[in-house]
């Protein structure tokens, strides 16, 4: 008789589960339709954010730093935020629905466009959008067929970090990590992502021609495979990968770790905590890296205060104070004349087109290949299965 | 009873065992006042600068006070619902009573990450409901009944029924029995019970990380987010180091009250 | 010290029984039971392999996958492996420590003993894991001591494990002993054998049931964990981080629920056939 009660209760609970359609997505046909805003309304009085580290920075981290405050005081909208580690943890957190808005790169945007999670931004709402640089509009990772689903915040690439201590001599290449000098056992560390198998890919692209690699997004099975095998190697030379920045920080401060992939905000802390002497480079083979977008959640409940947010977030003022504080070039060109540091945007080349494109952003591996050279390529979920396996 | 040398084995086996148990926690004590953010040993230095960052860490407050009203709630319907199948199990006779103790024992034994999925895919997937306390108070309710059911159960098993039933023979209705013969017996294992409940809802991570929402933080979860970070991993040892000094009394109080000397898992 | 009175139940009144029976039934079946039916349908659907968006239509893929992917296998070992070796070091720990709790320290010792055992568990889990990482660190306090560290990985990761669960196992098996009549040991060295062989032949069989009961605690605590490794374990994977892997980072939540069939079929298989030892009244 109980069990009996228990058999239909879970199938009860499991009927009114069935009985909605879980939003199924679209293949890389078309993105669901959707209309963007006409107008922003009056705030709603609270935003929930999913954003990097180091992009809504509310004090705190350090109590100067804090734009988020000021935003608060002047719409009114309460913001919480949500640190996304990854780009997978981003598309998972917004799929819940939970969440108004996300900073983006190009491996999530066109799985949140295309998933629904997201939509269309009209432009127009957005004060400072006329300024932003114009090679990061339009683009295939933030727009469909001329509509686009962000605003551009800020893109910079990834970069090799060493204990300067430990590894006296200058490094130019990323051949220090992969796979790794023996002298590095078990201090190596590395992003923990599927999406870094594109930067073994990278490698391979320049030291082995033969393979063909063209875009380290754009893998056959065959690449995929070479990439693999070069991160099993680097595996048997790592400590620990990270995924959580601040997890960086503290691996290279106590020692744990002496090389690696690591990002300009990490490398920014150390040097300002001044335990440990670090050094970054842009090794010579180049580097993948992130073009981020801020983004409007389709089913968002506070609409108004995450179009005040994007337009406050790339006004010229705020866009300078993030970029400097991460280290990245800023979206909004007038920020470069409100940065602290006058070089800023110079060392960051942020108003240079042609270096722009050399760095190869994130973006969603898929079967048709992202270069467009065919349908042969290797999808995401492929580089997650080979991700868990070169862990082991 | 036990030979000398054997006793003086055990002696050693357990001051050994104790230092083991007590080495990391005397760490965390060291490193709230350590003046090295990166906590460098030997201490670089002595501060109580981590405690006023402590004491002003809106946050920190924010999710502890969370934390407090999750236990609380939690606890309570824990202690309604787990006396209730206590005294059907043990005073009552019935078909299939070993499989519910075994199904109310099975949310504390399955591991957290499986609990945490199944209950984050019924609220998100099948019943569509938005996380939040609520869902987290739910999650924590269910293994919390354990606690409670074991607590309870093993004080009424080593009571017996005679005292009820004579207060049965004596024409005290049921409500009168349980007011003034079982309920006062019983007293005891009900505070521990509810006191150990309160400790693992405070402490759980796994499974609330599944069923929070974005706006919840609970104490765990805070300590989480800012576990590697240079300005709050200390203060994080402030919180823990005072939590466990705090904690001693209303252990001791739980032992000493709780009846049987530690029955079972906490 | 009373021996337990026995179980005593009386045909009792069938609407009281009800009354105490249904509302705490209706809350695990439903919330708890109905979600493990939830979980367990799931790991039969897939995922759009673009969007990752779960697709409801019936398919074993995930679970036929689970059984023979070569990744599985070996961290479904790993982890059994060290959740196996978690359980017989904390055995090893607390049956002696249970031992002294229960038949030679005084009984004010006693109490202070179970209070000195308990408290730790009041020290917030992560805290307690970084306490580790930072004891295990290269320029740390053990390596202060010792001169040598293991670092970070599978012997860290045990060693965290066996530090974090350790009460859990001591309790039972303390509250076991402590059931052991007096009377009994000093019968069977009045009879003439060693204090070994009394603890072997006699005791031992009695306090199995508490050593089961605490195996149960460190084993499926172990099993699950994903935290500590990732904090302690340096590259180290183990089932907790593929499930948390495939359902976050992969958004596939079908094969993590599939995956999660593995420790759940574990410890149910477990719980049933600890069922006749007794240990389950013990938990």
């Amino acid at each position: 008789m109980r069990k009996t009660l228990a058999i239909a209760a879970a199938a009860g609970v499991l009927v009114a589960g069935c009985a909605k359609s879980g939003t199924q997505g679209g293949n890389a046909g078309a993105p669901p339709k959707l209309t963007p805003a006409s107008s922003i309304g009056a705030g709603e009085g609270q935003l929930s954010l999913v954003a990097w580290p180091g992009y809504a920075e509310d004090g705190s981290n350090d109590p100067k730093v804090d734009w988020v405050h000021p935003f608060e005081n002047e719409t009114g909208c309460k913001v919480n935020i949500k640190i996304g580690n990854t780009s997978d943890e981003m598309v998972q957190l917004m799929r819940t629905g939970q969440y108004d808005g996300v900073s983006a790169s190009g491996d999530a945007t066109l799985r949140l466009i295309y998933a629904g999670d997201v939509a269309p931004v009209n432009t127009a709402l957005v004060p400072d959008y006329a300024t932003i640089a114009s090679f990061l509009k339009n683009r295939q990772w933030n727009s469909v067929d001329g509509q686009m689903y962000g605003i551009p915040h800020g893109w910079g690439a990834n970069l090799l970090m060493y204990n300067t201590d430990v590894i006296k001599s200058p490094l130019d290449s990323w051949g220090a990590v992969f796979p790794g000098a023996p002298e590095y056992k078990g201090k190596l560390t590395a992003y923990d992502s599927p999406i870094y198998i594109a930067d073994a890919a990278l490698y391979l692209s320049k030291t082995r021609p033969e393979l063909g690699i063209k875009n380290p997004y754009a893998l056959t099975e065959e690449q995929l495979n070479a990439s693999v095998d070069l991160l099993k190697a680097q595996h048997a030379n790592i400590g620990e990968y990270w995924s959580d920045y601040t997890k960086a920080v503290q691996a290279f401060e106590s020692g744990i770790s002496v090389i690696g992939t690591s990002w300009q905000v990490i490398a920014n802390m150390i040097t300002s905590d001044n335990k440990v002497k670090i050094s970054t480079v842009l090794p010579k083979e180049g580097s993948t890296g992130w073009s981020d977008t801020w983004m409007l959640a389709a089913k968002a409940a506070h609409p108004n205060c995450m179009y005040k947010w994007m337009g406050y977030i790339t006004s010229p003022a705020v866009n300078a104070a993030v970029a400097e504080y991460f280290g990245e070039a800023p979206a909004q060109t007038k920020a470069c004349d409100l940065t602290q540091d006058k070089n800023f945007c110079a060392t960051f080349h942020a108003t240079d087109a042609a270096y722009a494109e050399r760095i190869s952003y994130w973006t969603t591996p898929q079967k048709k290949c992202v270069d467009g050279s065919g349908d042969n390529c290797t999808a995401y979920s492929e580089w997650v299965d080979k991700w868990q396996q070169i862990k082991g | 009873m036990l030979s000398a040398r054997m006793r003086g084995v055990l002696r050693a086996w357990t001051a050994v065992v104790l230092v083991f148990l007590y080495a990391p926690l005397l760490l965390v004590l060291l490193n709230a006042f350590n003046s090295s953010k990166t906590f460098a040993f030997p201490p670089s230095g002595f501060t109580l600068r981590w405690w006023s960052d402590a004491w002003s860490s809106a946050g920190m407050w924010r999710a502890l006070g969370n934390s407090v009203l999750v236990g609380l709630c939690a606890t309570a319907i824990a202690l309604v619902l787990g006396t209730m199948i206590a005294f059907a199990v043990q005073r009552h006779q019935f078909f299939g009573h070993r499989t519910v103790s075994l199904l109310v024992v099975l949310p504390i034994t399955l591991p957290g990450i499986v609990t945490g999925i199944a209950l984050n895919a019924t609220f998100t997937s099948a019943l569509h409901v938005a996380l939040g306390l609520a869902t987290v108070i739910i999650a924590h309710a269910t293994f919390c009944i354990v606690i409670v059911f074991n607590n309870i159960q093993a004080r009424l098993r080593r009571l017996g029924a005679s005292l009820e039933e004579a207060s049965a023979d004596l024409g005290a209705s049921p409500w009168q029995t349980f007011r003034n013969i079982t309920f006062p017996l019983t007293r005891g294992a009900l505070l521990a019970g509810a006191i150990l409940a309160f400790a693992l809802s405070f402490d759980e991570i796994v499974v609330t990380t599944f069923t929070a929402g974005p706006t919840v933080q609970t104490l765990p979860i805070w300590i989480f987010g800012n576990l590697f970070r240079p300005n709050q991993a200390p203060v994080i040892n402030v919180v823990a180091a005072t939590l466990t000094v705090l904690a001693i009394l209303p252990v001791w109080l739980a032992q000493r009250f709780g009846g049987d000397v530690a029955g079972g898992r906490v | 010290m009373a021996a337990d009175q026995g179980l005593t139940r009386r045909p009792g009144n069938r609407a009281r029984l009800a009354f105490l029976l249904v509302p705490p039934l209706a809350w695990l079946v439903v919330a708890y039971l109905g979600s493990l039916a939830v979980l367990l349908l799931s790991a039969f659907w897939t995922t759009d392999t673009f969007t990752g968006s779960v697709v409801r239509s019936f398919t074993g893929e995930n679970v036929i996958r689970v059984l023979t992917d070569a990744v599985f296998r070996t961290t479904t070992l790993r982890t059994l492996g060290v959740a196996l070796t978690v359980t017989l070091i904390c055995a090893l720990l607390a049956v002696p420590l249970g031992l002294y709790m229960a038949k030679v320290a005084s009984l004010r010792a006693r109490l202070a003993l179970v209070v000195a055992v308990t408290t730790p568990l009041w020290a917030s889990y992560l805290v307690k894991a970084y306490a580790w990482r930072m004891m295990l660190a290269p320029d740390g306090p053990l390596h202060w001591v010792s001169g040598h560290t293991p670092g970070y990985g599978i012997v860290a990761t045990i060693l965290t494990l066996c530090y974090l669960w350790l009460p859990y196992m001591v309790l039972p098996v303390f509250a076991a002993f402590d059931r052991v009549p007096d009377e009994l040991i000093d019968a069977s060295s009045d009879l003439g054998a060693s204090d070994a062989g009394t603890l072997r032949r006699v005791v031992g069989p009695l306090v199995l049931p508490g050593i089961v009961a605490g195996s149960i605690f460190t084993f499926s605590l172990s099993l699950g964990d994903y935290i500590a490794v990732t904090i302690v374990g340096g590259k180290t994977q183990m089932l907790g981080n593929l499930i948390y892997g495939q359902l976050v980072t992969a958004n596939n939540q079908p094969l993590a629920a599939a995956l999660s069939l593995i420790p759940l079929v574990a410890i149910v298989l477990y719980l049933l056939a600890m069922r006749r030892s007794g240990a389950l009244e013990q938990l």
